[in-house]
């Protein structure tokens, strides 16, 4: 296993968390610290949460951090190697069958393969970060077969052999937990679950996103959120739910409508189902105003 | 030599395989490099090293934490057994649901069976019912509802292949014969076996989960829990090859046996739960009940409209239902039939068992 210490300068989870604070993300302790022993053990880091919690974001953010270009793969049922690691290009393969004619060329050249996500990321490690998004979505299979990327970062390919990154690549897996991730893949990654951030650091991260917004109005939209977490709803708001909720009941407001309406009528935009909805409209007002208490 | 202060680090991953974490050597590596790394300053970055390494999840943290105060800072706190119900999250935790009043009136209990059914139900003598369980299990493959996968494989079909097109041509010196196709696979759908434990059901709840064992064991993705005045997730336990050591390990983390039904509510806690409900999606429901709920029908029927948009089908099996000239009377059920794909019989396991067989084969032909 080979550990580095400090990675583009980074040499603990606190200069980490502050560099991810200049990227305009707040990372609370845990986060910082998965992340930082992720990069310097080498290691995937696995994040899990509720949808909205900010698990693309934290991956963006990174890969920020680093000053590298993100390459974002999304899972999705029946997703397959040829969709992730690589694919060789059949029609111009053909053609220059076709064009050779008696002469020699070779069909397994740089030229006819297409790279994909994973093998984009092998190519050029030190420019990259994958995001490997919604591992959940994918079936076992899938799951089986990242197995050889994530532990040896390479991939064979039977035309030309096993291609190997020079260095470990920084490798960023999410999953919304619809499914339980198979053990093998979860002993190779670095684990962090990303849960609702606490009331302050929420309140923090309202006024970082929505510069429009007053430090009181971010206060009570995360206290009224908080309390729409503890009802049985069908969606939950998320963290993104929260500052466009901010965002939306300054803008009532700006136009003239008083606090605790503001907030009301721009509840479409925290919560988007409508049996939700039906289920919080009788008590909104109540819940709005004890967050105002 | 070993220097005492590793001690700690070297009993952790046992102490956690003890109780039931997966805990290989190669973790302790990274552990142990993990610690390293942070300092450690205190003993807060060795717990968050360990949290990372060993990824515990969510619903776990409470009891590796507790393996890791006992081993590191030597509290005697026990962990919990590794057979812990698997509890709600506790924002959702049913403790309000438990409040509510056992009712106090003696249900009918499963309704009237006919005089053919009893002598049915005698006759079905314990190696009987292993056969039935075990033919029922087998023929689960051949019948469950299948859908498209996205998935393609080699054969006949309207895609072409071209990576084995590409071969065929390179065998035959650039020069293509018949063109290789692919075909898209089918995969079988979820199952969700939702069923209720409360006391109008004491008589069919046992039957009910030695069905779903087999049906776990038959079918490819079944998750199954219990409804009663809350909600239990039994399919792990389920899981277990051994029918009888897996019942028992079920009705060990089922808190609720007999107690009052508050299905409307314990169902709409189950949708609330996105991983719950990710699994409802294009599946297919099996909801094995009498539908006498307590109060009014509303929560019940709100759920449903639910559980119903979710789902691929919703089969509701009751006990009552055994009679051919049952109509349902409860207000809930009446508001509810609509919505059902069927309402057959579920009286006895080899009902619901031939309830589930056929609904799927309908649903297939």
């Amino acid at each position: 296993m080979s550990v580095r210490r400090a990675i583009q300068g980074i040499d603990g989870p606190d200069p980490l968390a502050r560099s991810l604070g200049d990227a305009q993300y707040i990372a609370d302790d845990g986060l910082a610290t998965a992340a930082y022993l992720a990069l310097a053990l080498g290691k995937p880091l696995l994040l899990e949460g509720a949808p909205g919690v900010g698990k693309t974001e934290a991956a963006k953010a990174l890969a920020s951090v680093l000053g590298r270009e993100l390459v974002r793969m999304q899972c999705y049922e029946g997703i397959d190697a040829s969709a992730a690691m690589y694919e060789w290009n059949f029609p111009r393969q053909m053609l220059a069958i076709r064009q050779a004619g008696e002469d020699y060329v070779n069909l397994y050249d740089d030229q006819f393969l297409i790279a994909r996500p994973i093998l984009q990321t092998l190519e050029a490690p030190r420019d990259r970060v994958l995001l490997i998004d919604e591992i959940d979505r994918s079936d076992h299979e899938f799951e089986a077969f990242l197995l050889e990327f994530l532990s040896d970062f390479s991939v064979s390919i039977p035309e030309r052999g096993t291609i190997r990154a020079t260095e470990p690549p920084v490798v960023v897996l999410t999953s919304n937990r619809t499914r339980e991730l198979h053990e093998a893949l979860r002993r190779r990654c670095v684990y962090h679950w990303i849960d609702y951030p606490a009331p302050d650091l929420e309140a923090r991260i309202v006024m970082m996103r929505a510069s429009t917004v007053a430090e009181e109005t971010a206060r009570r939209v995360v206290q009224a959120v908080s309390a729409l977490r503890a009802e049985p709803l069908a969606k939950p708001p998320g963290v993104a739910e929260t500052v466009e909720w901010a965002e939306a009941a300054t803008l009532l407001h700006g136009h003239g409508e008083r606090w605790p309406r503001a907030f009301a009528r721009a509840i479409g935009v925290a919560l988007k189902d409508q049996d939700d909805l039906d289920y919080i409209a009788p008590r909104l007002e109540a819940l709005l105003s004890e967050s105002a208490a | 030599m070993i220097p005492r202060a590793l001690d700690p680090f070297l009993a952790f991953p046992q102490a956690l395989r003890a109780a039931g974490f997966p805990a290989s050597p190669d973790l302790t590596e990274s552990f142990l490099a993990a610690t390293g790394l942070l300092g450690p300053r205190g003993i807060g970055d060795i717990r968050a090293a360990a949290r990372a390494i060993y990824g515990p999840g969510p619903d776990r943290l409470p009891e590796f934490d507790a393996v890791f105060d006992t081993v590191f800072l030597g509290r005697g706190i026990a962990a919990p057994a590794p057979g812990e119900p698997e509890e709600l999250p506790a924002s959702y935790d049913a403790g309000a649901f438990e409040e509510m009043p056992v009712p106090e009136e003696e249900k009918p209990s499963g309704g009237e069976a006919t005089a053919a059914d009893r002598l049915f139900a005698r006759a079905l003598s314990a190696g009987d019912e292993d056969r039935m369980l075990r033919a029922f299990s087998r023929a689960l493959p051949r019948t469950l509802p299948r859908r498209r996968s996205r998935r393609l494989a080699p054969g006949k079909g309207r895609l072409a292949d071209a990576r084995r097109a590409f071969r065929e041509m390179l065998r035959r010196d650039g020069e293509i014969t018949r063109l290789p196709t692919r075909r898209r696979l089918s995969r079988e759908r979820r199952v969700l076996m939702l069923i209720d434990v409360s006391g109008s059901m004491k008589d069919g709840t046992d039957g009910a989960l030695r069905l779903a064992h087999a049906l776990v064991h038959g079918g490819e993705r079944v998750e199954c829990f219990t409804i009663g005045t809350r909600l239990t997730r039994v399919t792990r336990a389920l899981r277990h090859r051994n029918r009888d050591q897996a019942l028992t390990l079920a009705s060990g983390i089922v808190a609720d046996w007999d107690g009052g039904t508050r299905l409307g509510e314990a169902l709409a806690v189950f949708l609330s739960i996105p991983r719950f409900a990710a699994h409802t999606r294009g599946a297919l429901a099996i909801v094995i009940s009498d539908g006498l709920e307590r109060g009014g029908p509303e929560a019940l029927v709100a759920s449903m409209t639910r559980l119903k948009a979710l789902a691929w089908s919703v089969l509701w099996l009751s006990p009552l239902a055994a009679d051919p000239a049952y109509r349902p009377e409860t207000g809930a059920l009446r508001a509810i039939l609509p919505m059902l794909d069927r309402l057959g019989d579920g009286s006895t396991p080899p009902a619901i068992a031939s309830g589930i067989l056929g609904f799927s084969k309908g649903a297939r032909a």
